[in-house]
């Protein structure tokens, strides 16, 4: 359990987060929902510990201001970008962060196998594309098989493939039972990831709320593959995006949830902007389907 | 999507590694940091090439035979030691944590399950343990040729040199630890290290002499005023060390040979353990109470 109560964090005369409380139960998911300043990655910070803050955060029990190292062995952190020294190669920052983390060289080397970094130890961190960077963040993230994920933004600064491989990542995450936080602003991560969605505005929450609560014309939603030319699918994806649509780009395809009595609006959508779309495929789950990295 | 069942978040899931392993593990990080970057590398090489050179020119007066071989090089070393060791240890130390807070790899660091304090102590013993090594190397072939050359006639003051000389460094990465933790950027700690190492290199001394003659300072009041500089209280424990007189230093020597006898060596040693030891505890207090990293 997860609990939050009356977290206030001001820096100076500016109120980042404003009595936030909020309790999560062990194997839920809960998106921080919220425009750019809205206090989303402050009240990760919070509770995580690594800021003096006011009120009460604790995770199992455990109070992340008094025994905030305690607590944080708890959780797994994936920034915004791991952020890193650049000269350090793969395999030494694994080993150090192991270190911190009890786990063993075994458990190193099977976190790397399993975000697919086996092979590139050798390299440094400098050398690591943006998704690669991801990859390695949620590697240690889970060296110590945490029961608690927190993500800032995970794939804010990724192409549409290495989303695609981070959410297919936590969706296993969840699915073994892991409790995860995260801020996003992508409706399609949210929907595809989270059970409850906090919406903050100025360090408030505005509301408590579901994704399908909170995206009403998806609900009930379906979810259409539209298949296009590969060269013009990010364009297509940014495009639908833009429009409000939740989308998701697997390689096969792109996903995109829509109102049962609007499955053409993505096509004119995408025909307003001169994207032709091949094909169409009406699939039964409301849910995203599995993306296949 | 739903888990079957959920990861329980409670303390025994990931407990956090022991205070000691957590500080142990920042300190073998910081050591092959240290020992891996340039400034490691250039003030190794430019310590050793100045000790060798001023034991050539130690032993160049004196013929080959060497007369107290290692008594005159420790004299001859003072004052390059009183320059370059205390810049080597106070820009080392000011990189440490304001260098972290700037690359952005500080938050990233504390989201981790370790404390500040762990932080903190193990980035200043890694680094101590860099600078004493690497005052090792220059002592050491600086030692090699001289005991190639006389033998080992005088060796125990010399050593005592060496010991002196690690306690200053480790007085000096204390402040300059101390120094990083209040400034937000490496190049403003790195500007205010400087300034601290050219008041306590030039500064002190001139306005010790300024202020004696304007407030008609006592010889005790002088003495005591100049064992505040942990520059002077090593450059006294050196001599003392080397069984030459404080006579040298004037009234102000005359002064602390008399009254203090035995002890002086002690109350010197003491006020540099006393400089090593409580700017690491206010920087330790102060990088535990920031608001934010």
């Amino acid at each position: 359990m997860i609990t939050a109560t009356n977290i206030t964090k001001k820096f100076g005369r500016i109120t980042a987060v404003s009595n936030v409380s909020f309790e999560l139960a062990d194997g839920a998911s809960l998106a921080l929902w919220g425009s750019n300043g809205a206090g989303k990655t402050t009240l990760i910070r919070c509770i995580l510990g690594v800021c003096r803050f006011r009120g009460r955060a604790s995770i199992g029990g455990i109070d992340v201001r008094r025994r905030g190292r305690h607590a944080r062995a708890l959780v797994g952190y994936v920034p915004q970008e791991l952020a890193f020294h650049d000269d350090v190669r793969l395999a030494s920052a694994m080993t150090f962060f192991a270190g911190l983390r009890r786990a063993t060289p075994a458990t190193a080397a099977r976190s790397l196998a399993a975000v697919g970094l086996t092979g590139h130890e050798r390299k440094r961190v400098r050398d690591l594309s943006g998704g690669m960077k991801q990859r390695l963040a949620l590697a240690i993230a889970l060296l110590s098989d945490p029961p608690l994920i927190v993500l800032d933004e995970p794939t804010s600064n990724l192409d549409a493939a290495g989303r695609g491989e981070v959410v297919h990542t936590l969706r296993a995450l969840k699915q073994a039972g892991k409790t995860l936080i995260f801020a996003s602003h992508r409706p399609d991560e949210v929907i595809s990831l989270a059970d409850r969605v906090l919406v903050l505005e100025r360090g408030h929450i505005e509301r408590d709320t579901t994704p399908a609560e909170l995206w009403p014309t998806e609900k009930p939603v379906q979810v259409v593959r539209l298949h296009l030319v590969m060269a013009s699918e990010a364009d297509a994806a940014e495009t639908l995006r833009r429009a409000g649509h939740a989308v998701h780009l697997n390689g096969d395809g792109l996903c995109v949830a829509v109102a049962r009595d609007r499955k053409a609006e993505p096509i004119s959508t995408l025909a307003r902007h001169s994207i032709e779309v091949r094909d169409i495929e009406v699939l039964d789950d409301v849910r995203f389907p599995e993306v296949q990295p | 999507m739903t888990a079957l069942t959920a990861t329980p978040i409670t303390a025994h899931a990931a407990p956090a590694r022991s205070f000691a392993g957590g500080l142990a593990a920042f300190a073998r990080r910081e050591f092959r940091d240290a020992i891996a970057s340039r400034w490691f590398l250039l003030y190794t090489v430019a310590f050793t090439v100045l000790a060798v050179g001023v034991s050539f020119l130690s032993l160049s007066g004196v013929g080959s035979h060497g007369f107290a071989g290692f008594g005159r090089t420790a004299a001859g070393l003072l004052n390059l030691i009183m320059l370059v060791v205390p810049l080597m240890a106070l820009t080392a130390g000011a990189g440490a944590i304001a260098g972290e807070r700037e690359r952005g790899t500080l938050i990233y660091l504390l989201a981790q399950p370790v404390s500040r304090t762990q932080v903190i102590l193990g980035k200043y013993a890694g680094l101590a343990t860099a600078l004493v090594c690497s005052l090792c190397i220059g002592f050491g072939v600086s030692a090699g040729v001289l005991a190639w050359r006389t033998g080992g006639v005088g060796i125990a003051s010399y050593a005592m040199l060496v010991a002196f000389t690690a306690l200053l460094a480790l007085a000096m990465l204390s402040v300059g630890v101390l120094i990083s933790v209040v400034s937000r950027r490496s190049a403003v700690a790195t500007g205010i290290a400087l300034f601290v190492w050219l008041a306590l290199v030039f500064v002190s001394d001139l306005g010790l002499m300024a202020s004696s003659i304007l407030f008609r300072l006592r010889v005790q009041e002088i003495f005591g005023l100049a064992i505040l500089n942990p520059m002077q209280s090593f450059k006294m424990a050196v001599i003392v060390n080397m069984n030459a007189s404080l006579d040298v230093l004037g009234p102000v020597g005359a002064y602390a040979s008399f009254t203090l006898g035995r002890a002086l060596p002690w109350i010197l040693a003491a006020t540099v353990a006393a400089w090593a030891v409580l700017p690491l505890a206010l920087a330790t207090i102060l990088f535990a109470r920031r608001n934010s990293p």
